[in-house]
């Protein structure tokens, strides 16, 4: 096939992506959501922390959902409703994280009042105008995620700008809404949610699509984190923080892309959508060149269970066996297009699979592009041509197994979404992998599903409300990095560390609280070097709040705790939270007797010698690693090494 | 062109200048909390923002961009979808939260009243048959009273004798069980069961509890064994099944649960099972379903009748008051066994005699009035209180009302209140009827 070699040549995969971003008139729109640190959630006194125990003896509830109307968007809303009806959905409730306000069960309370002004704040330090009276809305969400089928969201202020190399980047508008539940599971014909985290306040700040770079995606997001970190009244670790994309380029869409968890991946989010825009519009343009016409592509769909009586596919048998059927379609004219590879491990094949998955809820499909494979047999494909009357050589066929109402819709799903790709690129609303790459989601929605909240009262802001958000407003990113340079005479590298970390806010209140006495260059580089370490080796870093550093931090300075001793004792309570911080200083603590270092070291040189006498240049390594490990990190390394120093050469004569 | 903001009508697309920035947007209704010097506005993004006025220009793009129309009063009309079976169901609106359904555009609420826009919502009701409306009140249910029962009654009466498979009654929740005992006392000699039914959450939500409750109401009323008023609401608050509860013996004891409705010192008749659709019995004391023509219709209501509570503090000049007035009748709401203060027995003697009926059912809800206890019921009883056994005081009000509505004879209304009609009274209570409370273990 001619256009598979072009497409191959065309753009390395795996390497990096030259593409002229100018050229392609990219355009990014991104949305930050950043769950607020408010002491209760949005609309009930519920605490704002995340259930850790087991869901044995938790409440479960099962729900439906229903949909009504095509607030979805422009997709067939009868799909929609056939699709969802059937999917139940199981809660998981537990006390303390959740009240009747979670389960649908009461009404919302009234708008909680520290996170209105804590969003207030942050909306004024990206000079952004406060409306004057907030409305709840509620925004129509029918997968489960919110008990309601709605998220309660408000805009709270509107415009506003931030700076960046490249030029000014708008802010359109700034909401406040409730987070939604946690998926926990999917068990096919169920969906399991935790609803612990349904309700925590999220500030959500949507910029214009006025970046032009991924590159400029990256430090946009990086400096709205950070100003959101600044007002030291934000939730810290994963999960708390997600960005949204818009994405299009010129002749493209604008596609939604939604949930990139790690700000290093937005770049990489971005490249990989441009690349899949200009794959669907070489798709396109091949299609055209074969001529292929929409209403060449047949709406049909075939049992083809008979087909397979025989069949050697223990996918297909296997499902058969359960009383399953097979079913199939053919799109005329597609025939190779279906391995072209869109994405790094994601064909086009794999995008009408998504389709069939969302709309059918079927496991996806198996297209002749990829047979013969699974246990199906090129003969078997050859009948499958036959029976549909299909030309092998030019047309694609796609086969789904399940029960039949699952195939019947997925398949539509296929039929409609291939004849999207004469048109183009379809508007839709995609998830974010962990690779970078996307997946479709649903159809975007439109404004339509929109209404207002009527549980619960607008509220109007006033002199004392602003008064109050006025103390959250963030310091600007860029006076922050001068203080941190000249106030705290941190390098420059590190005050960018600093930055960059989620801990800025610590070390603000960590040098005020320990002035001279600890120097602000350690406290800056156990925020940023020393715990990313930890985090590094896998510790949960999460656990570790302010108070615990700042009790670390007093041991130190009394002399109780060394360095490594501070390290160690973050390491362990990160580890396991339940311990008493005291207890774990106690453990590491240095008000070791320096005879007891003096002890350990000629025991270790006593029950070593030979080796000593024998390897004299390796004595101070041995002797060193033996004590410290002996010693496991009461003493500080420094004073060890010390020690072991002078013993070494009163004992074994000058040089170490 | 510039206007002020009271020039500006909802509807109206606007474009507003203030403090440097412009925003576009439809001008909604205010609502009942916004302050008056406010417009607000829908921006494209169907988000709603209040804006002052103070200081701002605004210009009208376009008047009445979008019709916002006040709810007019109309007739009560009929609506009719043929369904998959012979069957006939007739849906009977009188309005509440199970009918309400929100206008996108404008986010009001109004009622949905035809049988199309009930089936937009819950298509699965075709499948048992064909579905006619019946628009009769767009009512909130505390606005509720007797004139109203009796129309209801009338209606279901109409209904029953001209040829339907299943009667529905949608109502607000809140008076749901003051109507469903009202029906149960003016209709008798059911051929099939009057299924009233309400919604907990209004029927625009996607997670509404209105389409199971609906479902089970329809499937109820067609297939049942008994003739009795009942209420179908959620057994519990997960989307598993449906209760069908005596319309006499239902209360609904949570402000906002789906699973607020429970009988009190009965069983429930029935339950109806949502993935099966099918109806389990559960109690094997009902009436059964008597033929069509054997229907008895006596629909009127006493509206002088009150429904008091006692308390500490009960000052007897509101029993005195009533009488003056004319009342016919009281309920006392009692405390514990059927208890007022022995400051009332003077005002409770004069009402008697008076001709005033008083009766005494028990605030505790659950269990029963017993008035030979203590001093202060046998008092009572001697000066003529009616006990009202295990009846809510709801059903007695009710009961109460409905008697002096229909029958002119004090003495026979004084029997009738005490003895059983319709299983308003229950003789025996097994342990297990009072619910178990989380006691934190």
């Amino acid at each position: 096939m001619k256009l598979m070699k072009s497409m191959k040549n065309d753009y390395s995969l795996s390497g990096t992506m030259d593409f002229n971003y100018d050229e392609l008139g990219l355009r990014v729109g991104l949305e930050v959501h950043q769950q607020l640190d408010t002491k209760a959630k949005l609309f009930c006194k519920c605490s704002t922390k995340l259930y850790e125990g087991s869901f044995e003896g938790v409440a479960r509830i099962e729900r439906y959902l229903r949909v009504t109307k095509s607030e979805i968007g422009e997709v067939d809303p009868a799909a929609v409703f056939e699709f969802m009806k059937g999917k139940k959905i199981i809660y998981l409730a537990p006390s303390n994280h959740t009240c009747g306000v979670e389960l649908d069960e009461e009404p919302p309370h009234e708008l909680n009042r520290e996170a209105l002004e804590i969003a207030l704040g942050i909306a004024m330090g990206f000079k952004s105008k406060v409306v004057d009276e907030v409305h709840v809305m509620r925004k129509i969400v029918v997968d489960g995620s919110n008990t309601t089928g709605f998220q309660r969201t408000a805009i709270i202020a509107l415009g506003g700008e931030l700076d960046d190399d490249e030029g000014i980047v708008r802010i359109q508008t700034i909401c406040l809404e409730e987070d939604s539940a946690r998926k926990i599971d999917d068990l096919g014909d169920a969906v399991v949610y935790n609803l612990d985290r349904l309700g925590i306040p999220l500030i959500e700040i949507a910029t214009a699509p006025d970046i032009k770079s991924p590159e400029q995606a990256l430090r946009v997001a990086s400096k709205i984190g950070l100003m959101l970190r600044l007002t030291n009244k934000v939730k810290r670790g994963l999960g708390t923080i997600r960005q949204d994309l818009n994405i299009s380029i010129k002749d493209g869409a604008k596609i939604e892309i939604k949930g990139v968890q790690r700000l290093e991946l937005l770049p990489k989010v971005i490249m990989y959508e441009v690349l899949r825009q200009l794959k669907l519009l070489e798709i396109k343009n091949e299609l055209i060149r074969r001529g292929v016409r929409e209403e060449d592509i047949q709406d049909r769909i075939y049992d083809v269970t008979n087909l397979f009586r025989d069949t050697k596919s223990r996918l297909i048998s296997g499902n058969v066996s359960k009383g399953y059927k097979v079913y199939a379609a053919c799109l005329k004219g597609f025939k190779g297009l279906l391995k072209l590879e869109l994405q790094p491990g994601r064909r086009f094949g794999t995008e009408l699979s998504d389709y069939a998955r969302q709309w059918g809820g079927t496991s996806g499909i198996i297209h002749t592009d990829e047979l013969p494979a699974y246990g199906i047999s090129h003969d078997e494909v050859l009948e499958l041509y036959k029976y549909l009357g299909a030309n092998i050589e030019s047309d694609a066929i796609v086969l789904t197994v399940g029960p039949e109402d699952r195939c019947i819709n997925a398949l539509r799903a296929v039929i409609n979404r291939a004849k999207e790709a004469l048109r183009g690129i379809p508007k839709e609303t995609r998830a974010a992998n962990e690779d970078g790459t996307t997946r479709y989601m649903r159809p975007q929605p439109g404004a339509a599903r929109m209404y207002p909240e009527t549980d619960v009262p607008p509220v109007k802001i006033d002199e004392h409300i602003i008064k109050e958000a006025l103390k959250y407003v963030p310091k600007d990113p860029g006076s922050v990095y001068d203080e941190l340079v000249r106030k705290y005479s941190l390098s420059q590298e590190l005050s960018r560390q600093l930055l960059r970390s989620p801990y800025i806010t610590y070390f603000y209140e960590l040098v005020q609280e320990f002035g001279d006495e600890i120097p602000p260059q350690y406290v800056a580089s156990l925020l940023t070097i020393h715990i990313g370490s930890l985090r590094n080796e896998g510790v949960p870093v999460e656990n570790l709040s302010i108070e615990v550093i700042k009790h670390a931090l007093n041991a130190l300075r009394q002399g109780r705790l060394s360095r490594d001793g501070v390290i160690n004792v973050l390491r362990e309570y990160a580890l396991d939270n339940r311990r008493p911080i005291s207890e774990l200083i106690e453990k590491y603590s240095t008000a070791l007797d320096i005879k007891y270092i003096y002890d350990a070291v000629h025991r270790v040189i006593d029950s070593n010698i030979d080796e000593l006498v024998k390897r004299k240049d390796k004595a101070f390594n041995i002797v060193m690693g033996r004590v410290m490990n002996e010693l496991r990190g009461k003493a500080d390394g420094k004073l060890v090494a010390e020690v072991v120093k002078k013993v070494l050469n009163e004992r074994l004569g000058h040089g170490y | 062109m510039d206007f002020t903001g009271s020039q500006v009508r909802p509807g109206d697309l606007v474009r507003i200048f203030k403090d440097g920035y412009v925003i576009e947007g439809i001008v909604m209704p205010l609502t009942e909390y916004s302050s008056k010097d406010l417009l607000v506005i829908k921006l494209s993004n169907g988000y709603n923002v209040g804006i002052s006025i103070a200081g701002a220009r605004i210009e009208v793009i376009k008047e009445r961009y979008i019709n916002i129309e006040e709810l007019t009063a109309e007739e009560p009309r009929v609506s009719f979808v043929r369904g998959m079976s012979d069957k006939l169901i007739s849906v009977i609106s009188t309005g509440g939260t199970i009918v309400s359904k929100v206008e996108y555009g404008t986010g009001a609420v109004k009622p949905a009243i035809t049988a199309e826009e009930l089936l937009e919502f819950v298509p699965e009701l075709k499948d048992l048959g064909s579905i006619e409306v019946v628009d009769l009140f767009r009512l909130l249910s505390e606005n509720m009273d007797p004139d109203h029962w009796t129309a209801i009654a009338n209606t279901v009466a109409k209904k029953l004798n001209g040829g339907v498979d299943g009667i529905v009654v949608t109502h607000g929740t809140d008076t749901m069980s003051y109507t469903a005992s009202a029906l149960a006392f003016a209709l008798r000699n059911l051929p099939m069961p009057i299924a009233m039914v309400g919604s907990q959450r209004s029927s625009d939500r996607p997670s509404s509890d209105a389409a199971l409750n609906l479902l089970s109401a329809a499937i109820t009323s067609l297939n049942a064994p008994f003739g009795e008023v009942v209420v179908v609401m959620h057994g519990v608050i997960s989307d598993s099944y449906s209760l069908v509860h005596r319309g006499v013996k239902v209360r609904k004891m949570h402000s906002s649960r789906r699973d607020a409705f429970q009988s009190i010192n009965d069983l429930p008749l029935a339950k109806v099972d949502y993935s099966s659709r099918k109806l389990i019995m559960i109690n094997s004391r009902y009436i059964k379903r008597c033929t069509k023509g054997e229907l008895i219709v006596m629909p009127k209501f006493e509206k002088k009748v009150a429904l008091v509570k006692a308390y500490p503090g009960f000052n007897h000049e509101i029993i005195d008051f009533l009488v003056d007035r004319g009342y016919r009748g009281i309920v006392i709401e009692g405390t514990g066994l059927g208890h007022i203060s022995e400051s009332c027995i003077s005002s409770i003697r004069r009402a008697v005699e008076d001709d005033v009926i008083i009766a005494m059912a028990t605030q505790a809800i659950f269990g029963r009035v017993n008035m030979n206890v203590y001093t202060t019921g046998r008092r009572l009883l001697l000066s003529g209180v009616l006990p009202a056994s295990d009846m809510l005081p709801e059903t007695a009000y009710v009961k109460l009302s409905w008697l002096l509505g229909n029958f002119s004879d004090l003495n026979e209304v004084r029997g009738l209140f005490t003895v059983n009609l319709v299983h308003e009274i229950n003789e025996v209570h097994e342990e297990r009827l009072f619910p178990k409370w989380y006691h934190g273990l």
